[in-house]
C-alpha cells in the first residue's frame, strides 16, 4: 500500500505544481508548457489506474494537438507577456467566488468521498489493462447512439468554425 | 510492485542495447544517406576516413563536439535549450514498443526481442508523435528571430496536417489485424503482409510520414533558400546535432514502424525455427525502406508550401478517410458470405478510389505546363 503511494503521491505534487506555475506564470508561452506538463501528468495518473486507452488518448488530444494550437495562437499574435501588473482588486470578487468553491470542493472530498487509498484499487472488470475490447464494445453497442449524436455535433462545430472564419473573408 | 531484479535488469539491457543502436543507426545513416545520394548523382561521396568512408560519421562527431555553441542573446534561454532536448527524446521512446522478433532462450530464461507489447502500441505511436511536435515550435520561439520563427510555425503547421492522414491510414491495419499491440498486428500477417491487402493505406502512410519527418519534398522546415535553415537557424554545435541526431532515428523508426505495419515485421522464411532471424529480417527491411526515402530525397523536387498543405488537407485526409471505409466494408463482405476471397476486393477498390487523386493532379499539372509554355 505504501509503496503504492509513492507514485502517486510524486505525481500528485507534480501536478499540483505545474497548474500552479500555469497561473502564475508571467509569459503565457510557459503558461501552456505548464499546461502541458500537466496534461502527461494526468495522463500517468490514468496509467496507474489502469485505462491506458484513456491515457493516450488525453495525450494525443489535449497535449498534442489542442496545446500546439494553443501555443500557435499565443505565439502568432505575440502575446507572449502579459503587460503592466495586474490589479488586485480587479479579481477580488471573481476571487472570493473560487476560495468558497474550492472549500466546498475541498469539503465534499473529505467527508464525503472515498478515502484516498481506495482510488489505486480500481474496479477489475472494466479497468483492466486490457480495456480496449470493453471500451469499444460498450462505446460502439451498448451507447452507439449518444456516441454518434456527439459525433455529429462535433461535425457541425467544426463546419461551423470554417464558415464564421469564410464569412470574414469575403467582408474585407 | 515488481520484486523481480533480473527482470528489471532484463528491461535496463535491452534498454541500452536500444538506444545504443539507435545512436549508432543515426551515425551510418548520415553515412548511408550520403554515399547513396553521391551514387545516384554519380559522385563519389565521402571516401576518406577509413575503408568506404566508414569512418566519416565519428569525424563528423568530432567536430560537432568542438565546435562553439553560441546563444542568440535575446533568446528565451530555458526553452532554448530545453527545445532540442524535447525533440530527441520522443524520437527515442517511440522505439519501446517496436517489436523485433519473437521469444530467445539465453541463460536458460525467456527474453522477448521487445521491450513492451502494450495492448494500446498503436495508440502510443500517435501520442509520442504528436509530442514530438513541441520541440520544433519551441526551438523556433526561443531563439527569438523571425527565420526561426516561421520555420518552426510552418513545419509545426505542416506536422499537424499530415498527422491527420497518418493515424486515419492506421486505422485499416487495426481492423485488419482487430489489435492495436504491435505484436499481434505483426503475427497477423504471417501468410499475406498487408501492403497486399491495403497497398494505398501503405502509400498514405508513408506520405505522411515523409512529411511528419520533415523529410524531402516535404522538408519545408529546412529550406535553406527561403528561410536560412527554419527552425534551427540559430542552433549551432551539440545542439544543431541534437536536432539532426532526432531527424534521423526519426527516419529510422517510421521505417521500422512501416515495415511492422505493412510488410510483416519480424516476420520472414525460417523465422519459425529460429527467432533471432527476426531481427535481422527487420534490419533488411528497414534498410531497404531507408533507401527509399533516400530516393526520394535525391528525385523530387520540394513542394511549394501552400500546394503541400492542400495536397495534405484535400487529398490525403480523404482518400485515406475512403480507405478506412472500403477497408471495413472487406472485412464486412468476409464475414457476411464467410469467403476468405472476398479480402481481394479491398485492394481492387482500394486501387481504383486511389488512381483517381493521381490521374486528377497529373491532368491538372498537365494544363499547367500547357499553360505556361
Amino acid at each position: 500500500m505504501t509503496l503504492d503511494l509513492i507514485p502517486f503521491l510524486i505525481l500528485s505534487l507534480i501536478a499540483i505544481a505545474s497548474a500552479l506555475g500555469m497561473l502564475l506564470s508571467r509569459n503565457a508561452v510557459y503558461s501552456a508548457l505548464f499546461l502541458v506538463l500537466n496534461f502527461v501528468t494526468v495522463a500517468v495518473f490514468y496509467l496507474l489506474l489502469g485505462a491506458p486507452f484513456i491515457a493516450m488518448a488525453q495525450v494525443t488530444v489535449y497535449a498534442g494537438a489542442i496545446m500546439v494550437l494553443f501555443l500557435f495562437v499565443i505565439m502568432l499574435l505575440g502575446a507572449e507577456s502579459l503587460a503592466g501588473i495586474s490589479d488586485w482588486r480587479k479579481i477580488l470578487f471573481p476571487g472570493t467566488l473560487a476560495l468558497i468553491l474550492f472549500i466546498e470542493a475541498a469539503y465534499l472530498l473529505i467527508v464525503k468521498a472515498r478515502p484516498v487509498g481506495d482510488v489505486l484499487q480500481p474496479d477489475v472488470s472494466v479497468n483492466t489493462m486490457d480495456n480496449l475490447r470493453q471500451l469499444s464494445t460498450s462505446l460502439f453497442r451498448d451507447y452507439l447512439l449518444p456516441f454518434e449524436v456527439v459525433s455529429i455535433l462535433l461535425l457541425v462545430a467544426m463546419v461551423g468554425a470554417i464558415i464564421l472564419t469564410k464569412k470574414e473573408k469575403e467582408a474585407r | 510492485m515488481i520484486s523481480d531484479w533480473t527482470l528489471w535488469l532484463e528491461w535496463l539491457i535491452k534498454s541500452l542495447i536500444l538506444i545504443f543502436a539507435l545512436l549508432g543507426g543515426f551515425a551510418y545513416l548520415t553515412w548511408y544517406e550520403r554515399r547513396a545520394l553521391a551514387r545516384i548523382q554519380t559522385r563519389v561521396g565521402p571516401n576518406r576516413a577509413g575503408p568506404f568512408g566508414l569512418l566519416q560519421p565519428i569525424a563528423d562527431a568530432v567536430k560537432l563536439i568542438f565546435k562553439e555553441e553560441l546563444t542568440p542573446a535575446k533568446a528565451y534561454k530555458a526553452v532554448f535549450f530545453l527545445a532540442p532536448i524535447l525533440t530527441v527524446v520522443p524520437s527515442i521512446i517511440i522505439a519501446a514498443v517496436i517489436p523485433w522478433g519473437r521469444t530467445i532462450n539465453l541463460f536458460g530464461r525467456e527474453i522477448t526481442l521487445y521491450l513492451a507489447d502494450i495492448n494500446v502500441g498503436v495508440l502510443y505511436f500517435m501520442a509520442i508523435a504528436s509530442i514530438s511536435v513541441y520541440g520544433i515550435v519551441l526551438a523556433g520561439w526561443s531563439s527569438n528571430s523571425k527565420y526561426a520563427m516561421l520555420g518552426g510555425l510552418r513545419s509545426t503547421a505542416q506536422m499537424i496536417s499530415y498527422e491527420l492522414s497518418l493515424g486515419i491510414s492506421l486505422v485499416p491495419v487495426i481492423l485488419l489485424a482487430n489489435s492495436m499491440s504491435m505484436i499481434e498486428i505483426v503475427e497477423a500477417q504471417n501468410p499475406i503482409w498487408y501492403i497486399l491487402i491495403q497497398p494505398v493505406g501503405a502509400l498514405i502512410f508513408w506520405i505522411a510520414t515523409l512529411a511528419e519527418v520533415n523529410r524531402a519534398p516535404f522538408d519545408m522546415p529546412e529550406a535553406e533558400q527561403e528561410l536560412t535553415a527554419g527552425y534551427h537557424s540559430e542552433y549551432s554545435g551539440m545542439k544543431f546535432a541534437l536536432f539532426f541526431m532526432a531527424e534521423y532515428q526519426k527516419m529510422i523508426i517510421v521505417s521500422a514502424i512501416l515495415a511492422v505495419f505493412f510488410f510483416g515485421g519480424y516476420l520472414g522464411p525460417g523465422v519459425d525455427q529460429f527467432p533471432l532471424l527476426g531481427p535481422v529480417y527487420m534490419f533488411i527491411k528497414i534498410v531497404l525502406l531507408l533507401f527509399g526515402m533516400i530516393w526520394v530525397r535525391a528525385t523530387w523536387p520540394r513542394i511549394r508550401y501552400d500546394r503541400l498543405m492542400s495536397f495534405g488537407w484535400k487529398v490525403l485526409v480523404p482518400l485515406s478517410l475512403a480507405v478506412v471505409f472500403i477497408t471495413a466494408t472487406g472485412i464486412l463482405l468476409v464475414d457476411e458470405f464467410n469467403n476468405p476471397m472476398l479480402i481481394w476486393t479491398i485492394p481492387v477498390a482500394s486501387v481504383i478510389i486511389g488512381l483517381i487523386p493521381v490521374v486528377t493532379i497529373y491532368r491538372a499539372l498537365r494544363r499547367l505546363s500547357y499553360g505556361r509554355a
